[in-house]
């Protein structure tokens, strides 16, 4: 369910924004969540659902670690 | 991750001995990205993964179809949808069916693209057909701000949105014998992580908010399996685990939550092939009533062949394969049921993938 | 003819307009010696085996960033009689236009038609005109004969164990071009449809040890991929991270929940040679103008007749089978 994929930020309009994900350019509708040119957001369905919080690779390892801890 | 931290993952997912765990994924998307990164076929024969009710297009009755087809063959009336509801079957036919017949259907990227229609033809009635869980309806909730503030008056919503957490409920009191859930990223995105707690605590089961790469979804998946085996074996409490903290905080996205609640409100929603769950759905608010296109007389459900055993897929009680119609009658060219139309539908993921487990 | 002009009912009453239509625009474009004599049916010279066959063309829109609805008429026969390794000669035309078709569209689609046969090394011999009510579409029906060499045995159920499998390039660019311009998506993605001519006959020329030949349209790599498994009696056994996507088209398809191993080329082939000549392939593709990124992305094995599979970048097992439905985007 709800297919959504993070895109960057390149310009910002009055109701919406332009998203770029890897060439494509979609216009999203903003206003659910502050973002600033340059941020990763998640869009669903034309709609910019969240800001993204950066260093992804690191939180698996930690989270990977943080399972084995609890053994 | 690393390739040692990968590698540890699988052998313990692989040698898994014992007794039987079956965990949920309740999110479409899930089921479908575990067939396409081959997840299943690493598991141990001990260990299952059971898709359930998170395909929205899969749960929505067949009277909510039947209605978008009587609409969209009104004078003056288009129906417009996202691509997934295209071909799904109402009691005798689907969109698809009826665009060949004269229906008039539009299919569009995102429901804001159903202003510009509106603009550009206002002497005709837009509806959207509004389905989806809590991913989605912040989004509708953006358009309804547009059409008001624009004073757009030809475009309607007919809604057939669900929220998780009943249906949650109600798998966990039905006694499906799901011993944990891989909770949906998109729908936690927007809701926030908490919203699977209290079901955590009340069913002592636990939840892996879980993302859609590869190795976010491998980890979410040995996360759960682990959480499983860790309160069976030595009592570790359940909780609900966050594995997709780049997209997902504890609280969700507050301003969404807001809007939702400001158009919409709770009621009890029909689930395709299992019945009314109470306060599982959400519909327009009374003061909204003029955008809506009639979502409330929408109560029917019809099997179209009685064989079907979708409603039991959808609980994880039967396998896909074990459905006398499985690929014999019911298939993605002829489906009898919705899980097998939608692409995300397990019964679909099933036959397309070649999974038997 | 000038731009504002349409198509009306009497462009298809086999008299003046018809006349004039097949005159100005059709008989300019495709000139040869055979078809300028106007007679009811082409005569032309043989080969003791030849290739025969035929596709219709529907595209929405008849112009797409790539490409066109003429160029794919062509190409989308010309290679179909490449992929059995035939040497394309002859193409027939038929037209349905739809009244109210834009009679300078209409001569652009003509002229890049009559260019890529002339690319492709075919000539035009034979055509049609009909005309039929609706909204200003349009139809082409191609049919195309080949000349096949002696010697040369190129098939769908000839894949042999232990095969590499190499495509000449990028997967799923067509239908991504296509599906971008109908749901208003802005990127830079173009239709890959192309004619496959000069691949073909390099590896040919060069002697590869060529057993099957696949051109990659509707249905994707996947369903390309699987069919030739049945076919072959044979499994093919993928290496997800060999696949060649461009990473705009990846893209695009994680928007539209989309799987780029079901959308489909117009210029792309899957071949299957003996192991021994895979990288002698591979550069020989390269080396051609539509041969970028060429790729070995696996081989066939012997474990399960009829299957297809690609190994993930996790080590899973993905098993592959023909699209079903018509790859719709979706949101959920």
């Amino acid at each position: 369910m709800c297919v959504a994929i993070p895109g960057k930020v390149i310009e910002i309009y009055e109701k919406d924004a332009l998203v770029d994900f890897s060439g494509n350019r979609v216009r999203a509708i903003a206003g659910l969540v502050p973002v600033s040119v340059g941020d990763y957001v998640l869009v669903h369905a034309g709609c910019i659902l969240q800001k993204l919080s950066v260093g992804e690779a690191q939180d698996m390892i930690r989270l990977f670690e943080e399972i084995e801890e609890e053994a | 991750m690393t390739d040692h931290q990968i590698t540890k993952i699988k052998t313990w997912l692989a040698a898994y001995d014992g007794p039987d765990i079956s965990i949920m994924e309740v999110c479409g998307s899930h089921t479908a990205a575990i067939s396409k990164y081959g997840i299943s076929g690493l598991l141990s024969d001990k260990l299952h993964l059971i898709s359930g009710p998170g395909c929205p297009v899969c749960v929505t009755p067949t009277g909510y179809i039947d209605r978008l087809i009587a609409l969209s063959l009104e004078k003056d009336t288009t129906v417009v949808t996202f691509g997934d509801l295209i071909r799904v079957p109402g009691q005798r036919k689907s969109l698809a069916e009826a665009k060949g017949e004269g229906a008039s259907v539009e299919m569009v990227y995102a429901p804001t693209d159903i202003v510009r229609l509106a603009k550009e033809h206002p002497q005709s009635r837009f509806v959207f057909a509004a389905v989806g869980f809590e991913t989605t309806a912040p989004v509708y909730a953006m358009l309804l701000e547009q059409l008001v503030a624009e004073q757009v008056s030809n475009v309607q919503l007919l809604t057939a949105l669900k929220t998780m957490p009943p249906v949650i409920s109600w798998l966990c009191e039905h006694g499906s014998g799901i011993d944990g859930f891989l909770a949906p990223g998109h729908v936690a995105a927007v809701t926030g992580a908490d919203l699977f707690v209290p079901l955590a605590e009340k069913y002592r089961v636990p939840f892996g908010v879980a993302g859609f790469g590869a190795e976010e979804l491998l980890l979410a998946v040995y996360g759960v399996f682990y959480a499983v085996v860790q309160y069976r074996d030595r009592g570790v409490v359940p909780s609900v685990k966050n594995y997709y903290p780049s997209v997902v905080c504890a609280q969700g996205n507050q301003r969404a939550k807001e809007l939702v609640e400001k158009y919409f409100e709770p009621c009890d929603a029909l689930w395709r092939g299992i019945g009314v769950i109470e306060g599982s759905g959400r519909r327009l608010r009374a003061e909204y009533a003029c955008f809506d296109a009639g979502s409330d007389q929408l109560m029917e459900d019809h099997k179209k062949n009685p064989a079907c055993c979708c409603d039991r897929v959808l609980l994880g009680r039967v396998l896909p394969g074990e459905c006398p119609l499985f690929e014999s009658v019911c298939t993605p060219m002829n489906p009898q049921g919705a899980c097998m139309v939608s692409e995300e539908g397990s019964c679909h993921q099933y036959l397309m993938y070649h999974r038997e487990r | 003819m000038s731009q504002e002009k349409k198509i009306t009912m009497a462009h298809g009453s086999g008299g003046r307009a018809t006349n004039d239509l097949i005159r100005e625009i059709f008989a300019q474009a495709f000139t040869n010696p055979v078809l300028d004599a106007m007679e009811d049916a082409a005569v032309v010279p043989g080969n003791e085996k030849i290739a025969f066959t035929t596709d219709s063309f529907v595209v929405e829109p008849l112009e797409f960033p790539g490409g066109d609805i003429g160029r794919l008429s062509v190409c989308g026969t010309v290679n179909d009689l490449l992929m059995r390794g035939a040497v394309p000669k002859y193409l027939t035309c038929g037209f349905v236009l739809q009244e109210g078709l834009d009679i300078g569209l209409l001569e652009r689609i003509v002229k890049s038609l009559a260019a890529t046969a002339r690319e492709a090394g075919v000539e035009v011999v034979a055509g049609d005109t009909k005309v039929v009510e609706g909204n200003g579409g349009l139809i082409i029906n191609t049919a195309g004969v080949g000349f096949v060499p002696e010697n040369v045995c190129i098939s769908a159920s000839n894949c042999r164990v232990g095969d590499a499998i190499l495509v000449s390039g990028n997967l799923g660019d067509h239908h991504a071009a296509i599906l971008s311009r109908r749901m208003g998506i802005s990127n830079t993605i173009e239709s890959d449809c192309a004619p496959l001519g000069e691949m073909v006959g390099a590896l040919l020329q060069a002697g590869i040890r060529l057993h099957c030949l696949r051109d990659i349209t509707r249905g994707g790599l996947g369903t390309v991929l699987k069919e030739l498994a049945e076919a072959s009696q044979v499994t093919m056994a993928l290496d997800e991270t060999r696949l060649p996507i461009d990473v705009q088209v990846r893209d695009f398809c994680g928007l539209m929940g989309l799987d780029p191993m079901y959308m489909g080329n117009e210029g792309k082939l899957v071949a299957f040679v003996a192991p021994e000549d895979a990288v002698r392939a591979c550069e020989l593709i390269s080396s051609c103008a539509y041969g970028n990124n060429a790729t070995i992305i696996g081989a066939v094995t012997d474990e399960k007749s009829g299957e297809a599979y690609v190994n993930t970048s996790i080590g899973g097992k993905r098993v592959l089978d023909v699209l079903f439905g018509e790859g719709l985007p979706r949101i959920c």
